[in-house]
């Protein structure tokens, strides 16, 4: 069994994100990257899957500046078996990201795609959708759980929705998005860093992927969002009820 | 000049606000561009919907009936939406960012070429449309560059359509190809809840970790959730730690809600978790840590052991009554 799975560079979710004043982005400095949370619950569940089917191989992809390397390398740690870096200096939209995947997904074959429901900083959430559209596959997103059929043909997918879970059966191959209590993502142990090192990690350069990469939506400008007013500390339960009833009048 | 088409989702036969507000934002859409609001319902036995939907200032509505659609999947609505989309002329597709609403745009936008433009919260008058980034911590201005545009709409970020004039329906084939269908509905466990619901209460009341355990949330925080006759939330990390169910998790990955008042008990106020709820008209906070995030977003702040001070609460909310 081949599973292929994706992970993205991002600023690490506790970091305090500033827009530049100018609006062309946000601040970079002293900001720390890490491989995005919903990606490693991916990394993980292909890593159980592959522990608990035996024999499956594990690749990693990502799409991004060289540097994205290092994400990948800790994919490696944790025990996936070869990465592929389609490398790109210049941020790639979303559904560039999906045709770049569809095209690789295409050579590697794999019976299914586990991917990070969204990425937390363009919180997004449209790869896995495109991909399995592009590619006319079924798709799970926000997966909470993954059962196989006996043949491996299906699978039935818990996913998380609105007011309670789905199960939804799917045909394989296809593309699963990974949800926050899907698993909890192991640590990279000091074995895995090593044998890591050793692990193929290939570099595509994206012009040579071939596909078409020009962007289908462009972003003008960023801004902070607006300042909430500072409230006020009370001293009391009382105060607090009577204020929200004579002041703010909520209740 | 675009003509909009909404996908209008409904369940137990009826539309609820999150659905009315995708059409509201459909028709401000419609206005900006100079052009048409279309609307559709699709499923198994809608007519009555569609004629329902008609009502709200809706142009055009298209009853798309299938035993594909009987339950939605992915796959067998993004091949009857964006069918309908190209043989009407429809170049602009709306939904509201809801579960239903994130796993299948991004589909359709693909099926179509079209571009994408997620959970917006603001529509501009030059085709722009502003959406949060970063957990809110950026608003972003986009433009979708695509002739196909696929935008998904935060539901709290505008209001419901009101019934303003009947428009007309029409039934549609939805010309499903079955066999490339992949996907098919086992079935849905609804959390059973008489409360409000979470995305649409008035006042939410949200627990988080200082709440030790699930049974504290039934026996300390769910009577006032009650006596205020409000909806309850959580932190992730209440639902991490199996307190509650998932779908009650508020933050940046869970669900964004905006209520006249938000009450947050026991929650430290993690960027992720303001991203779900800072909107909120009035938040209150009550934690034993002064130093708690939460305090900088919150309008009335105290600082207190919630375990005296939540049922102190319930016990003066339930005064004001009499």
């Amino acid at each position: 069994m081949k599973i292929l799975v994706t992970a993205k560079r991002v600023p690490d979710p506790n970091a305090t994100i500033k827009v530049r004043p100018d609006g062309s982005g946000i601040v970079t400095d002293n900001v720390k990257y890490v491989i995005n949370p919903f990606c490693e619950i991916a990394i993980e569940e292909a890593l159980r899957i592959k522990e608990k089917h035996g024999g499956a191989e594990v690749v990693l992809v990502s799409v991004g500046g060289k540097v994205a390397q290092e994400q990948l390398r800790t994919g490696l740690a944790m025990g996936a078996d070869r990465a592929i870096l389609v490398v790109s200096e210049q941020e790639v939209d979303p559904a560039v990201v999906a045709r770049i995947l569809k095209k690789l997904i295409e050579n590697e074959k794999p019976e299914l795609v586990v991917m990070g429901k969204q990425a937390i900083d363009d919180d997004s959430n449209v790869v896995g959708q495109m991909v399995a559209e592009l590619l006319g596959w079924a798709q799970a997103t926000f997966a909470s759980a993954i059962q196989f059929a006996d043949d491996k043909q299906s699978a039935v997918v818990t996913r998380e929705v609105d007011g309670g879970l789905e199960d939804l059966e799917i045909r394989l191959p296809a593309v699963v998005t990974a949800d926050l209590r899907l698993n909890e993502p192991r640590y990279a142990s000091l074995p895995g860093i090593m044998k890591a090192r050793k692990k193929e990690l290939k570099e595509i350069p994206i012009a040579e992927v071939g596909v078409d990469l020009t962007p289908t939506v462009k972003i003008r400008k960023l801004e902070p969002p607006p300042k909430r007013q500072a409230g006020k500390k009370v001293g009391s339960v009382e105060e607090l009820v009577q204020l929200l009833h004579t002041e703010a009048k909520v209740i | 000049m675009s003509n909009v088409l909404i996908f209008a989702e409904h369940q137990h036969q009826k539309f609820s606000k999150i659905a009315l507000v995708a059409v509201r934002a459909g028709q401000i859409i419609a206005e900006k561009t100079g052009g048409e609001c279309h609307a559709a319902v699709l499923g198994v036995g809608i007519e009555g919907l569609a004629k329902q939907l008609a009502e709200y200032g809706v142009k055009h509505v298209y009853a798309v009936e299938d035993p594909a659609l009987e339950h939605y999947v992915a796959d067998a609505y993004t091949q009857a939406l964006s069918n309908l989309a190209l043989d009407k002329g429809l170049d602009v597709i709306v939904a509201t960012a809801s579960a239903v609403g994130k796993d299948l745009l991004p589909r359709v936008a693909a099926r179509l070429d079209g571009g994408i433009a997620c959970d917006i919260t603001g529509v501009g008058s030059d085709g722009t449309f502003e959406r949060p980034m970063y957990a809110g911590n950026a608003t972003a201005t986009i433009s979708i560059e695509r002739p196909h545009k696929v935008v998904s709409v935060r539901a709290t970020a505008f209001d419901a359509a009101v019934k303003s004039g009947a428009g007309a329906v029409e039934k549609v084939a939805a010309k499903i190809d079955r066999g490339a269908l992949k996907m098919k509905f086992v079935k849905f466990n609804e959390t059973k809840s008489d409360r409000p619901v979470l995305t649409e209460a008035r006042i939410v009341v949200s627990g988080g970790r200082g709440l030790k355990n699930g049974e504290n949330f039934t026996t300390v925080l769910e009577p006032l959730v009650d006596a205020m006759g409000a909806a309850m939330g959580a932190s992730r990390a209440a639902v991490d730690a199996g307190f509650v169910p998932n779908d009650l998790q508020v933050g940046q990955t869970g669900k964004v809600v905006a209520p006249e008042l938000y009450v947050a008990v026991g929650i430290s106020g993690a960027i992720q978790h303001l991203a779900g709820m800072k909107d909120s008209k009035v938040i209150v906070a009550i934690n034993k840590d002064e130093e708690a995030p939460i305090f900088q977003v919150a309008d009335y702040g105290l600082v207190a052991d919630l375990f005296k001070a939540v049922p102190e609460m319930k016990d003066e909310v339930e005064k004001l009554k009499h």
